[in-house]
């Protein structure tokens, strides 16, 4: 019984970092059409930055904010000096975030050198929390709340904000929006921002349980992208349950067929492409 | 001063040379209808007007000002209301949130005068625009325009695919914006329909003005409308 909680707590709390990064790709696709290689980089960026803020000051909360926000700028950066260049011309900017993954892993590299490290766990979160019989690590607690409290207000910001419907508006029909007089330029800019700070605060949440380490972004990017190819392109709802799906069964697949894991994540992930092209939540 | 001027506007679509230097005038507070058959360059004038795809050369010009090579969302703001071919309403987007994320400026159009205009959208404010009809999408496509409060409002093709007791209301509708003394420039198949409503008639082939004239003289030009209008 335990065995069961633990387990599928763990999917949980790993599915819920995959949603902090799917939600980004997803909502960069949907609004901007642009497969966002560079995003597992995010992801990293976010943890190194995360460790060397925890390390120089100690603090937690200052290490989130930091790593995030850093690697936002980072990201905002990379679409208004480059992506925007090449707008719906899907190729130059998959080639160019493709650039951009080698480029922050080789930079990653040479600042951070080649070993694995792990973040210390806040001492507040360090512990254990009794969820009943079952004793189970405070921090993975942490970050599905986290998880929860990042879908609240995804969800808010989209549906009951004038700049999330104005983000929809984009989402539909991106040149009718720009002739109403949306600012269409400036949320490409702000999604990026918002993309890239949730990869990075997924990457930082990461970084007591599973470490940072070079490959980090490629393996995430991939995990990334079979979350929103299940959940549908361009929707935070499937990125929600993408996430989630994928973080069960990538840790049940370990668990069961430890030989196997990545086979118990594309086998449903094809099965659910035969039945549902576009995915569990997407359009068209 | 002219509410606009389009001075020799030659635009590319592509490798295709769609507009062959055209040129038209709006005074304030009219409207002007712009006909002519299918692929004739209509909706690429709209479409350059807007900075959608932007002309090539020559001018643009609205209330004074050069927007030839402005982008879309400021042309828009400097005071354009578009309601495109084929609605093209947000579809995730509910009746109410169309209004408000386009609602911009005063210039009287606030949100009851709106439903006082088109009451159908009024009880409908919390579906989506997917779930419209044809007839409530296009209202709903006039009415997103409308909140910005535009100057000028660029309609194209708006009875297309309309039952006829819609185009009807659609009609009631224009002739009250044109007596609250908004500048419209209406891009029509339908020829009763333009000419009931027009002030001014331009008519295009393969990429120009070739006609222009009033209403009146249009329906009795039978020359003139069966050989650009088939009619």
């Amino acid at each position: 019984m335990n065995f069961w909680a633990i387990q599928t707590l763990n999917g949980i709390s790993f599915g819920m970092l995959l949603f902090l990064l799917a939600a980004g790709l997803s909502l960069i696709y949907g609004l901007m059409k642009i497969l966002n290689l560079t995003h597992g980089s995010y992801y990293m960026l976010g943890g190194y930055v995360g460790l060397a803020v925890m390390r120089a000051s100690g603090s937690f909360v200052l290490a989130l904010l930091a790593g995030s926000a850093a690697v936002a700028v980072l990201g905002v950066v990379m679409e208004r000096f480059f992506l925007r260049r090449f707008h719906l011309q899907e190729l130059p900017q998959t080639m160019l975030t493709f650039g951009f993954l080698f480029i922050f892993a080789d930079l990653a590299l040479w600042v951070w050198g080649g070993n694995p490290q792990t973040m210390a766990k806040p001492p507040l979160l360090a512990g254990v929390t009794a969820l009943g019989s079952l004793n189970y690590p405070t921090y993975r607690l942490f970050i599905i709340a986290a998880g929860v409290v990042v879908a609240l207000m995804l969800w808010w910001f989209q549906d009951r904000t004038r700049v999330g419907a104005m983000l929809r508006a984009g989402v539909d029909d991106e040149e009718i929006a720009r002739a109403l007089g949306i600012n269409v330029s400036l949320l490409f800019s702000l999604v990026f921002a918002m993309g890239a700070f949730l990869a990075a605060l997924g990457g930082v949440l990461a970084g007591p349980i599973m470490g940072v380490y070079p490959g980090a972004d490629f393996e995430v990017l991939l995990l990334g992208f079979v979350v929103v190819i299940i959940g549908g392109l361009g929707s935070l709802k499937g990125a929600l349950v993408g996430g989630l799906l994928v973080g069960l069964l990538d840790n049940f697949g370990k668990v069961f067929f430890p030989e196997f894991a990545l086979f118990t994540i594309f086998l449903p992930m094809a099965l659910i492409l035969a039945v549902r092209p576009t995915g569990l939540f997407g359009r068209e | 001063m002219t509410m606009l001027t389009i001075d020799d506007v030659h635009t590319y679509y592509g490798d295709s040379y769609i507009l062959q230097g055209v040129s038209l005038e709006l005074k304030p507070g009219t409207v002007v209808a712009l006909l002519g058959r299918n692929g004739v360059g209509k909706t690429t004038l709209v479409r350059s007007i807007m900075g959608l795809t932007p002309a090539a050369r020559g001018r643009i010009l609205f209330k004074g000002a050069d927007i030839t090579r402005m982008p879309t969302w400021r042309i828009a703001r400097a005071g354009i209301g578009l309601v495109p071919q084929g609605r093209r309403v947000f579809r995730s987007l509910t009746v109410g949130e169309h209004l408000q994320v386009t609602a911009r400026g005063t210039g009287g159009w606030t949100l009851d005068r709106i439903v006082n205009l088109f009451p159908n959208l009024g009880s409908r404010m919390r579906s989506p625009g997917g779930k419209l009809s044809g007839g409530e999408q296009q209202m709903l496509a006039a009415a997103r325009a409308l909140v910005g409060n535009p100057d000028l409002l660029l309609m194209d093709e708006p009875t297309e695919g309309l039952a006829p007791l819609m185009v009807r209301d659609l009609g009631q509708a224009i002739a009250s914006l044109k007596a609250a003394g908004t500048s419209i420039l209406l891009v029509e198949q339908q020829l009763a329909f333009a000419l009931r409503h027009a002030d001014l008639v331009y008519i295009m082939s393969k990429g120009r003005i070739v006609h222009r004239c009033t209403p009146a003289e249009l329906s009795a030009d039978t020359e003139t409308k069966s050989r650009y209008l088939g009619v």
